[in-house]
């Protein structure tokens, strides 16, 4: 995917209509040169005269679809020819010169579609109109007696009609609309339907170009080597050997941290860096393990000061009324993203200029950090935005790689550099997922009925990590109760529980912590609905029937939840020896639900099936939203039978997929998906699903086995193993 | 230096004999093989010799014998896709796309000498590493092509 756009600013006015996005939109736009061969009629609409239209995406693609999605958006109320869409990304250089006209280009928190589908269906609106005012006007009829369809417009009456690429430049001289009307979601024709990917052959032929493969005249090769203790910084090192080697044309320290090698191919360089003798300044956490972060957290589930997330009624009066009092403690590790793509950046800079091609879930903060690194305006910089081999967050926030590869390019200026981080030093320099404990502690009556909950989280927050002044100013973290609101739209606790409280005493160990697919709703979700099954079975009763009892109120949470208890035949009994799961959970706008069946022989865990829901409100792409589904549980059983990063001596333990393993086609189980959304509001889908994946096959397990494993990941913590 | 037939075509290598193939590949334009851990565990690097699937991260030049076939992902066509691209396109199997070449090698290997495997056989033989999770798309789209492979022939 190449970022080259037609037009130069001066084909523009780069204002317009404030929108509830808070940003500007800019369906203002000066007259387009008559001659101009790609006619912009907006920000997110070019059309040709060979008739292909090019839908300008803001928001990254990284596997999860939302490419092909946006542009279905677009395209629906531009009312093109969907076989005549391409697509190109605007670069964050172009956004800031145009006044942010494409807004937003994070592409995290399954954000992609639910908070841009606004303004892009506006932009493909917009430019319908104005092709449709184009044909009225060059007939001298009425707009409304004008049809269209397929990139054609019709005037019925005369018997006459145009095409878009035919309209396009005139289109481009009228006045954009002021009062857009967007198409009720029933009426749609293009989005809703599950459409074929549009990037999908060059990544089956091996011509599809991540930022790993880019490459231009004169391009070096750089391998890094960072301090691997966190906190630490570099001391000194002996490069002698390393500059002798075939390839090799520079050693260049990297900020206080590292140390990087510089030549004509990446093993070259990777293969000196080896012979590299570095002494580090180990720093303050020199001797940090996973044991004393333990011990930190445990002593957080103790602690009288916790900042509250959610909180009804008086749950401490309530235990002491209780006829019974059920506790449990559970835990989450850190984790590793381990996107197949490692890390890497190419940067070219010059005093007067610095471009990057990478890879990136965010590239306006791309570019901040490529802007500082190399010390240039923003203006002068630019990041073209390379397909991502895998995000999954680690490409959202810290742009470290792309600091680095500016930091060496530097020392270089007019050579391109890439840098590529060996999996070795990925691994070692995550931003990982947070590590947490939960003490869970539930008053019952003697009925059986749950009259007090009080679940504490201890543990490290994300924004302390990764924004501590924004962190410190707030003094609490709120996606720490990801799924355990009492309200809005990110994550609603759905149960009725009558005294309620939800407090999470923060503990923030010195590793980086980052988002990653589901973020703190993973843990969450595990804790909550682990613990519930854990009441139900106390109370001895029937799990669906005891969580529909609590879900009552609540008549989304309940009907993802009853939609795969049906389509899993709950009412019925399972097979011989397959026993099942349940689990449901609210996040980034959308309902989830899933069913597991395992069964379990010696300390083999085998997952027959999943049935999994979601309700994301409107589904784009249904077929699309369905592959998330399936991928989702591949990430959320990875992560619960293997995924644990450990510390040792202030260093990450795992280095390779040898040492962090990932879930492999022979565990992956069958996943039903069941697509339900309901409409009236717009929810993620490259995430949710996630949430229930591990909680469910917990559930399947317990009920099983008859033990519950309350300590991730299943592999470190327990005899049984997935077969 | 060592002469092989790559994607049909003879090509000279003319790197160290430690350099793993998957570099020595790429340093020629042919990038659609992946680095994933350099230590062959995943499989995005995966390649044919002489139609055995490889990973080619963890092989030196120095183990190609002169004359010896290599194909990549680039080579795995002929006038039409193969049956397994096709497959993987009309399944729409690619979500990040990164594992996929490797993914196709490794099934391209399998198909070739079990026209027909078993979930059994599929679960043995495809081990490369999918982050996204199509797993279960990359199996339907093996059992697609093998019909269609099957068919034929």
């Amino acid at each position: 995917m190449t970022t080259s756009l037609p037009l130069s600013r001066r084909h523009f006015l780069a204002s317009a209509t404030a929108l509830a996005g808070g940003f500007q939109l800019g369906f203002t736009l000066a007259p387009a040169q008559a001659d101009s061969p790609k006619p912009e009629l907006n920000a997110w609409v070019v059309i040709a005269p060979d008739e292909s239209v090019t839908i300008r995406i803001a928001r990254m693609e990284m596997g999860q679809g939302t490419l092909t999605g946006l542009a279905q958006l677009v395209a629906e109320e531009l009312e093109c020819d969907w076989s005549k869409v391409r697509t190109e990304y605007p670069t964050p250089g172009q956004n800031l010169k145009r006044n942010r006209v494409w807004g937003n280009f994070a592409t995290g928190g399954s954000r992609g579609i639910r908070d841009s589908h606004d303004y892009v269906r506006k932009g493909g609106a917009a430019a319908r109109m104005m092709l449709v005012s184009a044909a009225a006007k060059q007939w001298g009829v009425a707009e409304s007696d004008c049809t269209v369809s397929k990139g054609i417009v019709t005037h019925k009456a005369s018997n006459r009609s145009l095409s878009y690429g035919q309209l396009a430049q005139a289109a481009a001289l009228i006045e954009p609309p002021k009062d857009i009307v967007l198409k009720d979601p029933k009426d749609w024709t293009i989005a809703g339907k599950p459409l074929p990917r549009l990037d999908t052959r060059d990544k089956v032929t091996g011509a599809q170009l991540y930022s790993m493969d880019h490459t231009m005249p004169g391009l070096l090769h750089a391998a890094l080597k960072n301090c691997p203790i966190f906190g630490g910084k570099l001391k000194s090192y002996d490069a002698k050997q390393a500059l002798t080697m075939k390839g090799v044309k520079k050693v260049v320290t990297v900020a206080d941290k590292g140390v990087a090698v510089v030549a004509d191919n990446w093993w070259r360089a990777q293969q000196a860096l080896e012979t590299i003798t570095i002494v580090w300044d180990e720093g303050p956490n020199a001797t940090l393990s996973s044991a004393a972060i333990e011990a930190t957290l445990k002593q957080g589930l103790e602690a009288q000061d916790a900042v509250i997330g959610n909180q009804s009624g008086d749950a401490k009066a309530a235990f002491a009324s209780a006829h019974q009092i059920i506790e449990a403690e559970y835990s989450y590790p850190y984790q590793h993203h381990a996107t197949m793509e490692p890390m890497n950046a190419t940067v070219l800079y010059t005093p007067e200029k610095c471009e990057a091609w990478t890879s990136t879930q965010n590239a306006e903060t791309a570019l901040a950090a490529l802007a500082k690194a190399a010390g240039l305006p923003a203006e002068q910089c630019d990041i073209h935005r390379m397909l991502l081999g895998g995000g999954f967050g680690r490409r959202a926030v810290s742009h470290d790689y792309v600091e680095q590869a500016a930091l060496i390019a530097k020392q270089m200026p007019g050579v391109p550099v890439k840098l590529i981080w060996s999996r070795e030093e990925d691994m070692l320099h995550g931003h990982y997922h947070p590590i947490t404990r939960a003490r869970m502690k539930a008053g019952l009556d003697s009925q059986g009925n749950v009259t007090a909950l009080h679940m504490r989280i201890s543990g490290q927050s994300i924004m302390a990590s990764i924004n501590a002044n924004a962190f410190f100013a707030a003094g609490r973290d709120p996606s720490s109760f990801q799924g355990l609101n009492p309200g809005g739209t990110e994550g609603v606790f759905g149960y009725a529980i009558p005294n309620l409280l939800i407090d999470h005493a923060i503990r923030n160990p010195p590793i980086p912590a980052g988002y990653w697919r589901g973020v703190n709703n993973n843990q969450n979700a595990l804790y909550l609905e682990s613990f519930i099954d854990e009441l139900a079975q106390a109370t001895g009763s029937d799990p669906l029937a005891f969580r529909q009892k609590l879900l009552a109120k609540s008549p989304q949470h309940l009907a993802v939840l009853n939609a795969v208890a049906d389509k899993a035949e709950w009412h019925k009994p399972a097979p011989k020896g397959i026993y099942r799961g349940l689990a449901q959970h609210m996040g980034y706008g959308s309902y989830v639900a899933a069913c597991a069946e395992v069964s379990v022989t010696g300390n083999k865990i085998q997952i027959h099936r999943i049935v999994a829901a979601t309700n994301p409100g409107h589904a784009v792409n249904p077929q699309q939203i369905m592959a998330q589904i399936e991928g989702s549980f591949a990430y959320g059983l990875s992560a619960l039978f293997y995924g644990e990063i450990t510390l040792k001596d202030g260093k990450v333990e795992q280095e390779n997929f040898d040492t962090y393993e990932i879930l492999r086609m022979a565990q992956m189980p069958k996943v039903e998906s069941i697509v339900m959304p309901s409409g009236g509001f717009w929810g993620g889908v490259g995430e949710p699903t996630i949430f229930v994946a591990a909680p469910a096959v917990l559930n399947a397990i317990a009920a099983a086995t008859g033990k519950r494993l309350r300590t991730m990941p299943i592999q470190s913590h327990s005899d049984l193993k997935i077969s | 230096m060592i002469e092989i037939i790559l994607n049909g075509k003879k090509q000279v290598l003319d790197v160290e004999g430690d350099m793993p193939i998957l570099w020595a590949l790429r340093d020629l334009g042919l990038t659609g093989t992946k680095y994933g851990c350099g230590i062959a565990q995943c499989g995005a690097c995966t390649i044919h010799i002489d139609g055995e699937a490889v990973r080619s991260c963890s092989l030196p030049v120095s183990a190609l014998q002169a004359g010896q076939k290599i194909t990549t992902i680039e080579g795995i066509a002929g006038t039409v896709l193969h049956p397994l691209q096709q497959a993987f396109i009309d399944l729409d199997v690619p979500q990040c796309g990164y594992c996929q070449s490797g993914q196709l090698m490794a099934a391209a290997a399998l198909l070739s000498k079990n026209p027909k495997p078993d979930d059994a056989l599929i679960d043995q033989e495809m081990t490369n590493i999918c982050r996204c999770g199509t797993y279960n798309r990359i199996r339907a789209a093996i059992k697609q092509a093998s019909a269609h492979i099957t068919q034929k022939a």
